[in-house]
């Protein structure tokens, strides 16, 4: 049912534990992310999955195979890694073609294959240069390529996009999506960019210090966060915290207003404090319709993006982040000016959870 | 900065005048003293032009036979050293073996590296010597007498110097080669490793093809170290070994080949030796260095 | 991991072996002066000898001289080639790498024949020209060592930034010399000088041919006369040479100090 499972894997460095029980499964054909901040344990879950780290404890299954105790060069499975690390003494192609070379496949086989992979990542013309002669985002294409030349049952890729401009790493991803799709490979993928895995993943694990905070779709994650990490480090967040004056009907005094959550406080009693949290999109300016809950402010900061701006609004001694579309008839409001922001009770209660 | 021609007003920039120290001391004792010998080999006693020198070295079979054993002796130890020198290398950069391995080992190969001359050829001496420590430790421990009929050792031979010029390549091909070992990238050999590849694989097709052109060219650059050698060979086996350094020397100090003109085409051609030796070394480190920008 | 482990440490013991045994016979052999005891009357021979202090001190004054003029000819050149004439860069490194092309008794050959007492520069002529000429020619030999070390050193400082920096601040070009770049490049500078040093003291080549009381010669003539004195001289030279190294390791910074050129 599964094609990877990854039981309570642990590994330990001495003292210093950096994945603690990781558990999690994947279905094939899977793209799955796993992100989290530097140091969160991400690329040693990779490592271990391709067997370049040896785990301290649990297993790993690949369609139904224990591949726990396998060296990395039995394993079947293909690796981007974040430096490209294409073999600079080779060209092009006869680095896609090295997997099979070491399979001793045929020399026609192998030329054929080498064909179908350049027009795959659609370099075609590049099968005699040098890495050095090919730009950052061409090697990372070509890693890509040599990986899935010799046809492998999984796809590991180590923060691929981290060493790329801007501009190529929204292109490539959306093209290393496209080739998965088209070969219906089952994927890992780790980044620290929270943008990048929510717009490429079928699901996202979100780590932090060695443990699995959240597992679920991108809407999910992100409307869903289960716990303050997750909440803050996905997205833009502004976080109200307040006093709850009735549990039952969800009221909270924030800043001396009153502001109604729908779904009460259940983990909560009456002068109790508790956090919420609201996204920047929830928010408008203006009256909001009848009883939307309202605060008041005034306008720090315009942050024209082009088709969304973001407006801050400084409420008493907290930072409101709002996000609008850009409209050509009215323009966004002048910094001082005051406003008034209102939004639904549709509010994630993030404390008491 | 601007390339544009070379001007009068640019040649007496402040900054061009700073740099006229270096190159009038470069002139004077570097390049004209290089230059004067190389234009003295073509010369005849009287300064008119002539190949009659080299002429004379190419039939002198005792000159031909100091170049050859000049040649055989740096050949072997540039090859030992960088046979040895790149095992050691390998063996601190790839070996799991902890860091004070390392750093010792590169200070101690800056230290022997420097270590040439009478001190080394005494060292020797002491060791491998007719009545050396090692020589004596094998004859007592083991039965084993190298200086016998059989076994014919002599440090005092080409052998023997090979032997000793080696305690100086084998450190230098050390701090040659460490940088590029650790140029190797982890990724390497962990694609490779991925890709299905054993470490035979990994050798065969990447590491040693991107280590190739740096480790022949410090070989080469070990061929010019040990060719230019004197004081060593001056003091292990004094003119008994016949090299060119050796015949240089002598013929400087006392022009024993009666015609001084002569000394300046052994000069001469020692300088071709080194200067290709050392030409090739910079070709292929800049090969090297242009595939692993 | 662990077959390359074992034999990282064969390979290390039998470098170690190789290495490590000529020193421990030559010591052994050094302490061997006073028949059937050990003792270190070689050692005190040595240094009660006049010529060993007076060619040591003449070999440490000349080494400390080449160290000050080559200082004085890297350093700006240095400087102005990373900062002003970049175009001159391959020329300038071509030349440094000369004195490792062109073998130590080749140069000093030209030197006499260029400079001998019937030339236009007669520096052979008296003891004093004579010196000159051997503390040029160290700085020659130093030259591709001395150079390296204090061009990284810049590179690593970033000289340019620098002084655009303090120009922009209204310094003049000496105060940026002698108050920014020079404190900055010191501790190139001083692995280039131990380096500088602990070539010149054993060097035999140039000081033997120029007839020069140095220390090198005077190795030679102990090794060729004496029995035992030349492996406690041998020890000696050694644990100089390592001390200029170990002090490399503390001034120089990171792996900047001991380089190949």
């Amino acid at each position: 049912m599964y094609f990877l499972e990854i039981h309570n894997i642990q590994k330990s460095f001495g003292d210093h534990v950096a994945v603690h029980n990781f558990d999690f499964a994947a279905y094939r054909g899977e793209f799955v992310s796993l992100l989290g901040p530097s140091g969160c344990g991400k690329t040693t879950v990779l490592r271990m999955v391709a067997g370049f780290e040896r785990q301290t404890a649990g297993t790993v299954s690949l369609d139904g195979k224990d591949i726990s105790q396998l060296p990395a060069n039995q394993r079947n499975v293909g690796m981007v890694f974040q430096a490209y690390a294409l073999f600079p003494n080779l060209t092009v192609a006869q680095n896609i073609a090295f997997g099979l070379k070491i399979a001793k496949r045929p020399a026609g086989e192998i030329a054929v294959r080498v064909r179908e992979m350049l027009d795959l990542i659609k370099l075609p013309a590049l099968g005699d240069r040098y890495p050095f002669q090919l730009s950052g985002g061409q090697q990372q294409r070509v890693a890509l390529a040599r990986a899935l030349a010799v046809k492998p049952k999984m796809l590991l890729l180590d923060e691929p996009l981290s060493a790329l401009d801007a501009k190529i790493r929204v292109a490539l991803r959306d093209e290393i999506r496209s080739v998965q799709r088209e070969l219906g490979i089952t994927t890992l993928f780790v980044t620290h960019d929270q943008e990048e895995a929510l717009s490429i993943s079928d699901r996202i694990v979100v780590m932090s210090a060695g443990r699995i905070e959240q597992i679920g779709t991108p809407f999910e994650i992100y409307n869903r966060p289960r716990t303050r990490f997750v909440a803050s480090f996905v997205g833009v967040l502004n976080l109200l915290e307040g006093r709850i004056t009735d549990p039952t009907s969800g009221r909270i005094e924030v800043d001396g207003r009153e502001l109604v959550v729908a779904g009460g406080f259940p983990k909560g009693q009456a002068g109790d404090a508790a956090t919420l949290a609201l996204r920047p999109e929830a928010i408008t300016i203006g009256s909001g319709g009848e009883g939307a809950n309202h605060l008041d402010g005034h306008v720090e900061d315009v942050g024209f993006q082009g088709s969304v701006v973001r407006i801050r609004v400084r409420c008493n001694d907290r930072m409101i982040s709002l996000d609008s579309f850009n409209s050509r008839a009215a323009p966004p409001p002048e910094r001082g000016t005051p406003v008034t922001l209102s939004f639904s009770h549709d509010v994630q209660v993030l404390e008491p959870a | 900065m601007t390339k544009g021609r070379l001007s009068l007003g640019s040649l007496l920039s402040p900054a061009m005048l700073g740099m006229l120290p270096f190159f009038v001391f470069a002139l004077l004792f570097l390049i004209l003293p290089t230059c004067i010998l190389m234009v003295g080999a073509f010369q005849d006693q009287a300064g008119n032009f002539t190949l009659d020198n080299l002429a004379k070295l190419l039939n002198q079979p005792q000159l031909l036979a100091s170049y050859w054993i000049s040649i055989k002796v740096s050949l072997a130890s540039a090859i030992g050293g960088a046979l040895f020198g790149f095992l050691i290398a390998y063996a601190i950069v790839q070996g799991g073996l902890p860091a004070w391995v390392r750093s010792s080992v590169l200070t101690f190969s800056g230290v022997a590296s420097n270590f040439a001359g009478v001190p080394l050829a005494f060292a020797f001496l002491a060791t491998f010597g007719r009545v050396g420590l090692v020589t004596v430790l094998l004859r007592d421990w083991f039965g084993v007498n190298i200086y016998s009929h059989d076994i014919g050792f002599n440090l005092l031979s080409f052998s023997g110097l090979t032997l000793t010029y080696l305690y100086f390549q084998i450190p230098l091909m050390v701090l040659i080669i460490v940088p590029a070992l650790e140029g190797l990238k982890r990724e390497w050999r962990e694609a490779s490793q991925i890709l299905g590849g054993t470490n035979f694989h990994y050798w065969r097709y990447v590491a040693l093809p991107v280590l190739w052109p740096s480790i022949l060219g410090a070989t080469l650059l070990l061929f010019a170290n040990s060719f230019g050698a004197v004081a060593t060979a001056y003091a292990l086996t004094g003119s008994s070994l016949n090299i060119v350094t050796i015949q240089l020397y002598a013929q400087i100090r006392g022009d024993v080949l009666h015609d001084p003109n002569l000394g300046f085409a052994l000069a001469f051609g020692m300088i071709l030796i080194t200067c290709l030796s050392n030409g090739a070394y910079i070709w292929l480190r800049g090969r090297s260095e242009r595939w692993l920008r | 991991m662990k077959r390359s482990t074992l034999l990282g440490w064969v390979i290390f013991a039998f470098g170690a072996t190789y290495f490590i045994l000529p020193l421990l016979a030559t010591f052994e052999f050094s302490l061997r002066m006073l028949r059937g005891q050990y003792s270190f009357e070689a050692y005190s021979v040595v240094f009660g000898d006049a010529q060993f202090r007076a060619t040591f001190l003449y070999s440490a004054v000349l080494a400390l001289v080449t160290i000050v003029l080559g200082a004085l000819v890297v350093v700006p050149t240095a400087y102005l080639v990373r900062l002003r004439l970049p175009h001159l860069r391959g020329l300038v490194e071509f030349v440094t790498l000369l004195p490792l092309v062109v073998p130590a008794i080749v140069i000093v050959f030209g030197y006499l024949r260029l400079y001998n007492s019937s030339s236009w520069l007669p520096l052979t002529g008296s003891d004093a020209a004579t010196n000159a000429l051997l503390a040029f020619g160290y700085v020659t030999l130093a030259l591709p060592y001395m150079y390296r070390t204090v061009d990284t050193g810049m590179r690593a400082i970033d000289v340019k930034t620098l002084t655009e920096a303090a120009e922009s601040l209204g310094a003049s070009w000496s105060t940026i010399m002698l108050k920014v770049i020079l404190p900055n490049v010191r501790s190139a500078v001083l692995a280039g000088a131990f380096l500088t040093f602990a070539i010149v003291i054993g060097e035999f080549t140039f000081a033997s041919l120029l007839n020069r009381p140095a220390f090198g010669p005077y190795l030679q003539l102990m090794g060729a006369n004496r029995a035992y004195e030349p492996s406690a001289l041998a020890i000696i030279a050694f644990l100089v040479t390592w001390a200029c190294m170990g002090l490399i390791q503390i001034f120089g910074r990171k792996r900047g100090a001991i380089t190949v050129p």
